[in-house]
């Protein structure tokens, strides 16, 4: 990947001003240029992210009522899916970790594909909690000197700024990498390793934050558990590589990039070892909420098994319950990187179980019963599954394209020289 | 459409990649209309409102004249908002006695004229619960209850806002929209709050309620006399709560669900005078409040006769 570097720098200018438009300007061709099937699937994001779109429009000017939250439960898909998109972002980290910690050398050309999703999935996060927001216009009284906030106390300022910081984070290294790629220079250690060591420890923050949401409430005694944070991090790992396994199978198949196999393999080799200890803290937390009985274990019975013949929620557990212990058992196989039809099953399941456990499974239950112990169901409506679709389809598109122009400037297809020699 | 592309040499791919932008552009500004219609409506003044604390008294005064304006066009009323102060020298809290509550549920009927909610709802601070007599635990008591009260084998329990000392509502708002008044009341700016509803994740007693659209109340059945941090009209999308009527107490009257008790099971009053009937009730009752163990240090108290 590095060979052809050297002979592109000599013909290269060498000022920013110039070179910098440049870059921006052909990354802005390069996304809106692709064959039929690039083509037909951002007009399909695109379609879905505006029926999104307008689903929120809709929410903002009638208010949340034609959402099915409620006082009782009153967060509901978009929270959840906040929750599981901050696992996804974390989890892209997983690529970083071998690539930079352990100088392995086949996780160096794919570490990007990592970075990307932490992107796009933190981009995804933020617009959860935008479309969750009663009165969104007034997002600027968060805005530190201009509004008010409530830092340290609130741990939702912490999550705003451990969110907006690895979004930094990681776009001033894509960024970074991309750009010195494309003048064909290699890039210098000083400018990116620091990040990339502080986004390590930055991923685990995210998730951890996140958690100490929901843990700090006292009145909440479902979310109340000091295993939440670190089980949230567990999840994520699992989360995290099985979407990036995906990814790169289908850059695999879909385009003509060369994807090793060392970087998959050691992605499922951390799988199999989160997927195990999520399952362990999922017993963990089971006997505890079992064993000990009690008003304080009402959440858990009713997410498990029903209460008082209340049990919207049953399935989607034990669905993710099955989904996670088939794809353990997949995974666990030691010919899974041999079979790409079981180690992408696995993966879609994985993925799908973590959706629900870090998703419904958590958030939902918080909720039910109520602090006064009143029972009230929430099954999201088609308005909010709208939404949620276009969100997802918006993050969708997010990482397309920034696939779509990393690849070739990474492969070194498109750089400045040959732009350059192209002009004259 | 040959001619244009042919003079200015743009290629068929350029045309297309126009025309798909277009139709983008198009569909984009029909997704988001419901939007444009509704930021057309909102006031500017409002959007750039600054928050409680920052307000002069004269940017008061404008926002007061504002919203008076707002209940006339919106809600055909005539409303008056004062923005009372906490006086030096008072706490005020709540007692409240179980062995006499008959559950008749009045108390969360007044709270629903008093603080101007949302008709259709049915919307109010207070939620009565019946408990069965022999346990204290909220599981096995009810807020669905229906038919004569009291009922010989149930006790009945309102809780509303427990105005805390240790507010965990307070604590997680990450825009200081929420905050504890001098006197001891949580208090809201309507104006300031995003509508996250952290608060009413983190509070223990269900005291919070959201906005989940504009409150809908016939011109006649508004409660005119509003406080502006209090029971005025609330906008959509942001938080409510229980002020223990501060626009009525703060001028030394009583809580609305406290006058239409029929049975004198709430005593209500300035814990910082020794005179006081409530703590009077404090000194010589044995006195509890809810959920204890979780450190939130009510202001809120319960306790049987006997």
């Amino acid at each position: 990947m590095n060979k052809p570097l050297a002979a592109q720098s000599a013909a290269a200018p060498t000022s920013h001003l110039a070179s910098y438009p440049r870059f921006i300007w052909r990354m802005l061709v390069m996304a809106t240029e692709g064959n039929w099937l690039f083509y037909a699937w951002m007009i399909g994001l695109s379609a879905v992210a505006l029926v999104g779109l307008n689903a929120w429009a809709t929410q903002v000017s009638q208010g949340m009522v034609v959402t099915n939250m409620s006082d009782h439960v009153s967060w509901g898909l978009y929270i959840a899916n906040f929750t599981f998109m901050v696992g996804l972002a974390a989890g892209g980290v997983m690529m970083v970790i071998p690539a930079y910690l352990y100088h392995d050398e086949d996780m160096h050309d794919v570490v990007i594909i990592g970075e990307l999703l932490a992107i796009a999935a933190i981009v995804m996060c933020i617009a959860f909690v935008v479309v969750d927001l009663g009165r969104p216009e007034r997002f600027w009284h968060m805005i530190p000197g201009i509004g008010k906030f409530h830092f340290p106390i609130s741990m939702l300022t912490w999550d705003v700024i451990v969110l907006n910081g690895y979004l930094l984070i990681n776009l001033h290294i894509c960024g970074y990498l991309l750009y010195q790629r494309y003048r064909g220079r290699r890039p210098n250690p000083k400018f990116y390793i620091p990040f990339v060591f502080l986004s390590i420890g930055w991923a685990i923050s995210i998730h951890t934050v996140t958690a100490f949401l929901y843990q700090g409430l006292g009145g909440r005694p479902f979310w109340n558990t000091a295993l939440l944070a670190p089980r949230f991090l567990t999840s994520a790992f699992v989360s995290g590589p099985a979407f990036i396994i995906l990814a790169l199978e289908a850059i695999r198949y879909l385009s003509s990039y060369k994807v090793g196999d060392g970087a998959i393999r050691i992605l499922v080799n951390i799988m199999r070892v989160t997927i195990l200890i999520n399952l362990l803290m999922l017993a963990s937390e089971v006997f505890t909420e079992f064993y000990t009985g009690g008003s304080h274990t009402a959440s858990a019975r009713y997410l498990y098994f029903g209460l008082h013949g209340h049990d919207a929620l049953v399935p989607w557990i034990w669905s993710s319950i099955a989904l996670t212990i088939v794809a353990t058992i997949l995974l666990l196989r030691p010919k899974v990187t041999k079979h790409p039809v079981m180690l992408i099953t696995a993966c879609i399941l994985a993925f799908v179980g973590i959706w629900i456990e870090k998703g419904m499974g958590l958030i939902i239950p918080g909720f039910i019963p109520s602090t006064l112990h009143e029972i009230v169901e929430y099954t999201p409506n088609g308005l909010e599954w709208r939404v949620t679709a276009g969100v997802w389809a918006a993050g969708l598109i997010i990482y397309t394209l920034a696939i779509r122009i990393a690849m070739p400037i990474f492969s070194g297809e498109v750089s400045l020289a040959k732009d350059t020699a192209r002009d004259v | 459409m040959t001619e244009t592309e042919k003079k200015s040499g743009l290629s068929r791919r350029t045309v297309v990649k126009g025309l798909g932008a277009t139709l983008g552009a198009a569909a984009f500004a029909k997704a988001i209309a419901p939007l444009t219609t509704w930021s057309a409506e909102q006031s500017v003044d409002e959007f750039l409102q600054k928050h409680y604390h920052e307000l002069g008294p004269d940017e008061m005064n404008k926002v007061i004249a504002r919203l008076e304006e707002e209940a006339k066009t919106d809600y055909g009323a005539d409303v008056t908002i004062s923005d009372p102060k906490p006086q030096a020298g008072v706490k005020f809290a709540y007692a409240l006695n179980l062995s006499i509550c008959i559950g008749c549920r009045r108390c969360a009927e007044a709270c629903h004229k008093e603080n101007n909610h949302d008709r259709a709802t049915g919307n109010s601070y207070i939620r009565v619960l019946e408990m069965k007599k022999g346990s204290l635990d909220m599981e096995q008591g009810r807020v669905d209850y229906q038919g004569p009260v009291p009922k010989p084998d149930s006790f009945y329990m309102p809780v509303q806002c427990q105005q805390c000392d240790a507010p965990p509502c307070v604590d997680v708002c990450p825009v200081e929209a929420t905050w504890k008044e001098k006197d001891g009341i949580v208090a809201v700016d309507y104006n300031w709050c995003i509508g996250c509803r952290y608060c009413e994740a983190a509070c223990p007693y269900h005291a919070r309620r959201f906005n989940w659209a504009k409150p809908q109340i016939p011109a006649e059945e508004v409660n005119p006399d509003q406080g502006y941090l209090s029971n005025r009209i609330r906008p959509q999308g942001v938080m409510e709560k229980c002020t223990f009527c501060l626009h009525r107490t703060r001028e030394g009257k009583l809580p609305a669900c406290l006058e239409a008790c029929p049975t004198g099971s709430r005593v209500f009053g300035n814990i910082l005078d020794p005179e006081s009937e409530i703590r009077w009730v404090l000194e010589n009752k044995r006195v509890f409040v809810l959920k204890e163990e979780l450190g939130t240090k009510p202001s809120f108290y319960y306790f049987f006769d006997e």
